[in-house]
């Protein structure tokens, strides 16, 4: 494992926004076929630690490695680029536009030349049709706008398109934080077939179970730092939850109501 | 009209493997009608086939003439340009209301170059687009750079150009409103045909020695060409229509309006698709004042007054949201023409033309309930 160099790998990294200090030394890496599960609470700074690494936000101060080499990322546009694929948990997917175009906003697939160039729609209709198959759902119409989707179809959609798009890292903010049951599992199965191609992926979410049903390691945030690094067999379930939670007083209200949280 | 057929065949072609498979039985199968349904600028071609019925039975027969059709096309044209433009803009996610202001003042510039500096028609011609270009740089720009909402900023360009046209005008004429002397300028240049008078003139008295167009006794045709503002405004709606369905940068538009930032997440760089459309917007009113000075033989301080509510009203009626994200060049150039219609119109009638007014609040209010409706049953939204 450690002749090959991982996928991202963040040192210290620091973002102020004015005179709020949003992260304050945050270290995390991801290598390949590897999940990664970014836990902690509302404020912990999972947000700005994701949007920088994905080029939305620069850092302050801090080092960030993308497969060995350091990066300083300008747009979302470079962080694509370099393989860091991003699913928000607003899903950047636009309600009154068609599938196909969610799929390939940004990256249409172009016809003709120069300035006769024109978008596949037979191509891309076919390529969104497919990969939506793959992960188990029929879109009849691709043609048909996504705001007629379910959340947890979106999600799929917006994942199936960083997986389409050569992704090395997968970013997956809270992507199962409104889904139901049967979706949550279907994405959870997703996750795991992504990580068995050797993509690296970053999961955020609050549901400590849903992290220990497919993380191998888990970076647990607190006020804008890293609280601890752990893999699997390190660290059970309760722990984990306690961790997250900052400690005590989860523990205490979960003796409280019964063992239940 | 051949590109609403193409984007309705858009669809996915039912391949013989689809119909065996078995259908999700909570998904309504997409009938034709749906498909259709699903056009924005529906609306607007049912609203110019009412309007065209009303007036075949209301109007004298003579408004539907070649002569007639000629007639309202005209300022159909000058205004369709400007609002396939701002259809553009208003999907991209913005606004402008400085256009009709923006006609003037670039009416201005043109008539100055030619008239007081005496410089060639072509030369005139690219300083007009190139000012019209930085003016509609500068909105995007303030727009973009500033997050404030471009209803106000191109608002108070409104006021600006308009402002400044008078007190150039004033300045360039020593004291009038009015700047004359287009026409002596470009005596002579083979260049202003492509901006000025009829097009097609070949083949117009080719139709009338063939009877097959109107001619006067003489055996000259009744119509002698096609206004070349016509022909600008069907190529533009063409191209608009092209350029927002099938390329990579009419997806971007789309994007840009439906959500920004969804768009710049996913790599669309948003504020260069914003700035070119106010650039596009800015270019397509100085088209309008190069044509119409050219026509006029004159610019003066009212050129292109509310030209702006006109132009949105269009874009609106072709079924673009106010909001942004969804809509249609090709609607907009429907609501251009129905536009025409009802002001050449009513003087075909019996109706008292300042009823001109009162249908058009009407026309877009029905525009507004009926795009609000459709938008919601097509894309599911609940």
């Amino acid at each position: 494992m450690s002749n090959i160099s991982p996928l991202i790998e963040v040192n210290d990294l620091i973002k102020h926004y004015g005179l709020v200090i949003a992260l304050n030394g945050v270290s995390i890496t991801v290598n390949p076929g590897e999940v990664v599960c970014l836990l902690g609470d509302n404020g912990a700074g999972k947000s700005t630690l994701i949007k920088t690494l994905a080029g939305v936000h620069k850092p302050t101060d801090g080092e960030f490695n993308v497969e060995g080499n350091p990066v300083d990322f300008n747009s979302p546009r470079e962080a694509l680029d370099a393989g860091i694929a991003t699913v928000y948990q607003d899903l950047a997917m636009i309600p009154l536009m068609s599938i196909t175009r969610n799929f390939f906003m940004g990256r249409e697939p172009t016809k003709g030349v120069g300035p006769f160039k024109y978008i596949d729609f037979d191509h891309a209709d076919k390529v969104t049709r497919e990969e939506m198959l793959k992960i188990g759902i029929d879109i009849r119409d691709p043609q048909q706008a996504v705001g007629t989707l379910s959340g947890g179809e979106r999600q799929c959609v917006a994942i199936a398109r960083a997986v389409y798009f050569g992704a090395k890292v997968l970013i997956l903010d809270e992507p199962t934080s409104a889904l139901g049951v049967a979706q949550t599992s279907m994405v959870l199965k997703y996750i795991n077939q992504v990580r068995k191609k050797g993509l690296g992926v970053i999961f955020i979410t609050h549901n400590v179970r849903h992290a220990y049903a497919v993380g191998d390691r888990f970076t647990i945030l607190n006020r804008g730092a890293t609280l601890g690094t752990y893999s699997k067999d390190e660290i059970e379930i309760d722990a984990l939850q306690n961790l997250m939670a900052g400690g005590k007083e989860l523990q205490q209200l979960s003796d409280e109501l019964g063992g239940t949280i | 009209m051949s590109s609403l057929e193409q984007q309705v065949d858009q669809a996915p072609p039912k391949t013989p493997s689809d119909a065996n498979k078995p259908s999700d039985e909570r998904i309504i199968h997409t009938s034709l009608i749906t498909r259709l349904m699903r056009r924005p600028e529906l609306g607007a071609l049912a609203g110019l086939i009412l309007v065209t019925i009303f007036f075949m039975i209301v109007g004298k027969s003579s408004m539907f003439t070649l002569a007639g059709i000629m007639n309202f096309l005209v300022p159909a044209s000058q205004l369709g340009i400007l609002a396939i433009a701002a259809s553009l803009l208003m999907i991209g996610g913005e606004f402008d209301l400085s256009v009709g202001s923006m006609i003037a003042f670039t009416g201005l510039i043109f008539a100055t170059a030619l008239v007081v500096f005496e410089l060639p028609l072509g030369v005139a011609i690219i300083i007009t687009f190139a000012a019209a270009a930085v003016m509609g740089a500068l909105n995007g720009q303030i727009v973009l750079k500033t997050g404030l909402p471009s209803f106000i900023v191109t608002l108070a360009f409104l006021f600006i150009f308009r402002g400044l046209t008078l007190v150039g005008l004033k300045a360039a004429t020593g004291g009038s409103t009015q700047l004359r002397g287009v026409k002596d300028a470009i005596e002579g240049s083979s260049l202003a045909e492509i901006f000025s008078g009829d097009a097609l003139e070949g083949l117009f008295a080719w139709l009338a020695q063939n009877d097959m167009i109107d001619t006067f006794k003489n055996g000259l045709p009744k119509v002698t060409g096609v206004p070349v503002e016509i022909l600008w405004f069907i190529a533009l709606a063409g191209v608009a229509t092209w350029l927002l369905v099938r390329t990579q940068f009419g997806n971007w538009i789309f994007a840009a309006g439906g959500d920004a930032n969804s768009a710049r997440n996913s790599g669309v760089p948003v504020n260069r698709v914003k700035t070119i459309l106010f650039i596009f917007t800015a270019c397509a009113a100085a088209l309008v004042a190069i044509i119409t000075v050219l026509d006029a033989g004159s610019t003066d301080a009212r050129r292109g007054f509310q030209k702006e509510f006109e132009a949105i009203i269009a874009a609106v009626i072709g079924g673009s949201l106010l909001t942004g994200g969804y809509g249609s060049a090709i609607g907009a150039f429907f609501g251009a023409i129905i536009f025409g219609m009802v002001l050449i119109g009513l003087a075909y009638t019996n109706i008292d033309q300042d009823w001109y007014l009162v249908f058009l609040g009407g026309m877009l209010l029905i525009a507004v309930l009926f795009n609000n409706f459709v938008r919601k049953r097509v894309t599911g939204e609940r």
